[in-house]
């Protein structure tokens, strides 16, 4: 008994123990998740108080999105409003792939009623691993009408395509005046290094040539920006506040399109260039080059195949022969030549010349030959301009020497820039020592003075510069470089501003201005007297024009070879030039004109000046243009020098 | 005050009655209200969601209920069944289970699905409490060595599956039995050196890769911020631009903008902080933590040792359950795919969750008057 009950008191006291046991090892655990319950609160007080301001800047940059607006690219206008280029809504098929259950079967689907071309393909699965899914990515641009029907009829079978509308550069003249205008292009690599990134956010295009390249920063804006509430995908929720884009101004352009037209025109099937220019203020009124090509294909990447083509292309439609093709003046020079000869007193105008048909230097052997091989017989100034004489001009050269000579043609802008400011102009090359040196490595002959005198040997310039030259003529000695744009209308405010012309050139200053009515005379003669080699634009004529035919070779013949047309190869036959201003006693415009090969000054490149004059003279008249004559090949049969 | 307490009395005779707590049943009525509204915030308002984790609730306060009713001799009596039903069941969920995120968990009976390894949250405690509990208090080493047998036998298996999470918890349900049992300081002591010397043959052997990225993450989470760091960095950013007083309900741009991933689930906390700051921070926390000290003070006036061991492992295993959800969503450990109890989206951790409470309930209802 005692001892069950001594058992029985061992076993409660045991128990009153093992009680008090565990309630030690309770309490320490409890004291445990006290601890580490404050460990947990330190830790959200860390990043709820210490780390607030980080983590809040963290969780606004996690939401908010900013989102560029690009702005509308300003219009060009031709000089009268005439739309050359603007932005119209095209249609692109717009795929986003989140919403497409069986891609490959949408895309053959969709190739069945529409054409997609396999670099269609290519370049959007490209870009569809570089975007996230919700993300609409382009298959095709530039859906036509029909196929936006087609697809609209066909829409139910393909979830998650869809056709998109968006403004894009548009020129809806095609071809015409593509070499002023240019076009615009996607931004590459290299104009991204250059670009101020925040004034193209969201732009995806920019100028690539012409006028496009040349008033960029006029026409394209500033980009606006719009922050936007986007979720964890990026999906946009709301917007939260819009900053909207400056839109571009739009431009008019000094281009006459109904001027630009005829020169274009009259060009026809010729691979050359025009250039019109208002004498008074420098207004580039036509700048045609010929062929041209269609600038909307550059608009949304042009495709390989179509770039090869056109780039090889013998007769090169992208290149600009208004200001980047470099030929030599031939007899065009001459009006400049015959002024610097009587300004420098080396000739008085009724001093002749013998032309037996060839010139010789003392003790030289070699015969610089004139074009005219029987001879012109006895020249004075105005005789050697009418009939283009090579002899009298080969004694001026001679005379005048070559450093002479250079520093007269340089005051016309021969062998630099004209200042139009156009991308890509190229200078031209006006011969001199210095030059040749540079250039050769060599001495000057006097040979190449000669052939100088008659726009040959280096001799080299931009129809674009023939036509300054030509107007820095018409205006005694001074004028306004060229310019491409007249006015600026905002399209922020609506304000227009008429820019003033480019600040007046004085090139030098004439010693006595009956020389210049000399020369001015000679031209006149050339075109209205019997023998002149641009007589065939005489008939009809209803105004006096001061012009000069050219001839440029495009190879030489030899010592006592001769010239026949027939018997090259049309890539070889020599360039026609005319060079020219009108009225002869109020000069307005100038205008130069180079048909590459030609052949002939009179024959093809003068009457084309002529058509562009006469249509000039009906629009300063407010007449109707007359219909331009398509240029007649066979007609080019009076022979110049 | 005589009202007062006769009030009291009779709400103690009913609950008596009942078999419930109603201290802590309070508590977590309270916690599963605010984890219902924080889930309406963290499901972009779908009340279909809701209604389900409501049935949920319903179903895991009727489990609790049903098994507080059971007296704690019951249980023990149970226990070796209910513990053996459950290695049964670990295995064929290995050999027929199904698969599910991964890994074998389910099984299958007709239209009802089940993880046997939630029944182990109960059965391991349980049966280590029983076998504690045969013999005086504090264990022998070698009762140690059997109850840690006991433990990491189904803990294995579960690993195998693989569950991290329901490890981490099963393990320390054992091992919390153990020691509230009296384990001697310094076995304890020595094995946390072996579990110390365990650790890279653990990480070079029985990890998976998935588990070690996340560990791995945990240290820097920005050596992977697109992958498996960017829920440790996005659940930061949310807590912490949360701020003292918190965005507000509804409003937190983290978690409804979809910045957060498994908001509605693991992460669900991090909704909570970044809504309501670290104000609301505390009183949960303060929350989670009467519910546990409640448990506790169950456990020490509970009258005998099974009731005791069974009772206090409960309340720390729920410990657990907050402090490794807590300290994943907020980057204080590694990423551990455990819930935050009665707050999280999700169905068969709950009913565990509140029968573990309805354990709980039992033992202190069914306690016998010394003086009567």
């Amino acid at each position: 008994m005692a001892s069950k009950k001594g058992q029985g008191e061992n076993r409660l006291r045991d128990q009153i123990q093992e009680k008090r046991l565990f309630n030690r090892r309770a309490i320490l655990a409890g004291a445990g998740v006290l601890g580490l319950m404050g460990l947990l609160g330190g830790r959200m007080a860390h990043l709820q108080i210490t780390g607030h301001q980080h983590y809040a800047t963290m969780s606004q940059a996690n939401r908010v999105r900013l989102v560029p607006v690009p702005p509308n690219r300003g219009l060009i206008h031709d000089r009268n409003g005439v739309i050359l280029a603007e932005n119209r809504p095209t249609y692109q098929l717009m795929v986003i792939p989140e919403q497409v259950q069986d891609l490959e079967a949408t895309l053959e689907g969709l190739g069945s009623i529409i054409k997609l071309e396999e670099a269609d393909i290519a370049r959007f699965h490209t870009q569809r691993q570089r975007q996230r899914r919700f993300d609409a990515i382009p298959i095709k641009f530039r859906l036509d009408e029909r196929d936006v029907a087609i697809f609209a009829a066909n829409r139910h079978r393909f979830p998650g395509v869809e056709v998109e509308a968006r403004l894009s550069r548009v020129y809806p003249q095609g071809e015409h005046a593509v070499h002023a205008i240019g076009h615009v292009g996607r931004i590459n690599e290299q104009e991204l290094q250059r670009i101020d990134s925040s004034r193209y956010r969201g732009s995806t295009h920019i100028g690539k040539s012409g006028a496009e390249l040349q008033f960029e920063d006029l026409l394209h804006g500033h980009s606006g920006i719009e922050r936007v509430e986007a979720n964890a995908l990026g999906r946009v929720i709301r917007p939260l506040e819009r900053l909207d884009p400056n839109p571009g101004n739009d431009v008019y352009l000094t281009i006459d399109s109904r001027l630009q037209r005829v020169a274009e025109e009259v060009l026809g099937d010729w691979q050359g260039a025009i250039v019109a220019l208002d004498t008074r203020n420098g207004d580039i009124l036509a700048l045609a080059s010929k062929p041209m090509f269609d600038p909307n294909l550059f608009v949304h990447g042009i495709d390989r195949d179509t770039f090869q083509a056109l780039q090889a292309d013998p007769s090169r439609p992208l290149y600009n022969r208004a200001m980047r093709g470099q030929y030599p003046p031939g007899s065009t020079i001459k009006p400049f030549v015959a002024l610097a000869s009587l300004e420098n007193e080396i000739k008085r105008a009724s001093e002749r010349v013998f032309c037996p048909g060839f010139y010789t230097l003392p003790g030289v052997s070699h015969r610089w030959r004139c074009w005219q091989r029987r001879g012109h017989g006895h020249m004075n100034m105005e005789d050697s301009l009418v009939q283009s004489c090579d002899v009298y001009f080969y004694d001026v050269a001679y005379r005048l020497g070559i450093d002479r000579m250079q520093e007269y043609l340089g005051g016309f802008g021969f062998g630099r820039r004209t200042g139009s400011g156009i991308p890509g102009e190229l200078p031209g090359v006006l011969p001199s020592r210095e030059w040749k040196r540079a250039a050769r490595g060599e001495g000057w002959y006097h040979g190449e003075t000669l052939i100088t005198g008659i726009g040959q040997g280096f001799f080299l310039t931009t129809p674009m510069q023939l036509a300054h030259a030509t107007a820095v003529f018409a205006n005694k000695g001074s004028a306004h470089p060229p310019r491409l744009i007249k006015r600026i209308e905002r399209n922020d405010n609506g304000e227009v501003s008429d820019l003033p012309p480019e600040d007046k050139e004085t090139h030098f200053k004439l010693r006595n201005e009956a020389n210049w009515q000399e020369v001015v005379d000679g031209l006149i003669a050339s075109i209205r007297g019997p023998r002149g080699t641009a007589r065939s634009i005489a008939p009809g004529l209803d105004y006096e024009v001061a012009g000069k035919t050219g001839t440029a070779q495009v190879f030489s013949l030899g010592q006592d070879e001769e010239y026949d047309a027939d018997a090259i190869p049309t890539h070889l036959r020599d360039h026609a030039l005319f060079n020219c201003f009108a009225p002869a006693e109020d000069p307005r415009i100038s205008v130069a004109v180079v048909v590459e090969n030609g052949g002939s000054g009179g024959g093809v490149a003068a009457p084309m000046a002529r058509q562009v004059m006469d249509a000039w003279r009906a629009l300063e008249r407010g007449e109707p243009v007359p219909r331009p004559d398509p240029p007649d090949e066979d007609e080019a049969e009076v022979p110049d020098g | 005050m005589a009202d007062a307490s006769l009030v009291d009395q009779r709400m103690t005779r009913v609950q008596r009655h009942l078999h419930l707590d109603g201290q802590l049943l309070t508590a977590l009525a309270l916690l599963s209200g605010v984890g219902l509204a924080i889930l309406y915030s963290a499901s972009n308002q779908d009340m279909a969601e809701l209604q389900r984790q409501l049935i949920r609730l319903g179903l895991a306060f009727a489990a609790m209920v049903a098994i507080a009713q059971v007296p704690p001799e019951t249980l023990q009596r149970w226990t070796p069944w209910v513990f053996l039903a459950g290695l049964v069941m670990l295995v064929l969920v290995l050999l027929v289970g199904t698969y599910g995120k991964g890994a074998q968990r389910w099984l299958g009976f007709g239209p009802v699905r089940f993880q046997p390894a939630e029944l182990m949250k109960l059965a391991i405690p349980m049966m280590v409490a029983w076998y504690l509990s045969r013999r005086p208090l504090p264990p022998s080493f070698s009762q140690v060595l059997v109850a840690l047998f006991m433990t990491a036998t189904p803990t294995a298996l579960i690993i195998l599956q693989p569950d991290l999470g329901t490890a981490v918890l099963v393990t320390a349900a054992g091992l919390f039995v153990v020691f509230l049992a009296g384990l001697r300081w310094r076995v304890l002591i020595g094995a946390l050196l072996a579990i110390v010397a365990a650790i890279p043959v653990f990480w070079m052997f029985l990890m998976h890769e998935y588990q070690k990225q996340r560990v791995l993450t945990l240290f820097d989470p920005e050596r992977d911020p697109l992958g498996a760091g960017y829920h440790i960095i996005q659940s930061t950013i949310a807590i912490g631009s949360g701020g003292v007083y918190g965005k507000g309900w509804l409003n937190g741009t983290q978690s409804q903008l979809q910045f957060l991933p498994e908001r509605n689930t693991d992460f669900i906390f991090a909704v909570f902080s970044e809504e309501f700051g670290l104000v609301g921070v505390v009183q949960l926390l303060v929350l989670y933590l009467f519910i546990i000290c409640r448990g506790l003070y169950i456990a020490c006036q509970a009258q005998d040792n099974f009731s005791r061991l069974l009772a206090g492992s409960l309340a720390l295993t729920f410990f657990v359950y907050v402090f490794v959800n807590v300290g994943m969503v907020s980057g204080l450990i590694p990423v551990v795919g455990l819930p935050l109890p009665l707050i999280s989206y999700g169905g068969t951790s709950m009913v565990t969750l509140m029968a573990a409470f309805g354990i709980l309930m039992s033992v202190h209802t069914h306690r016998r008057m010394w003086s009567s």
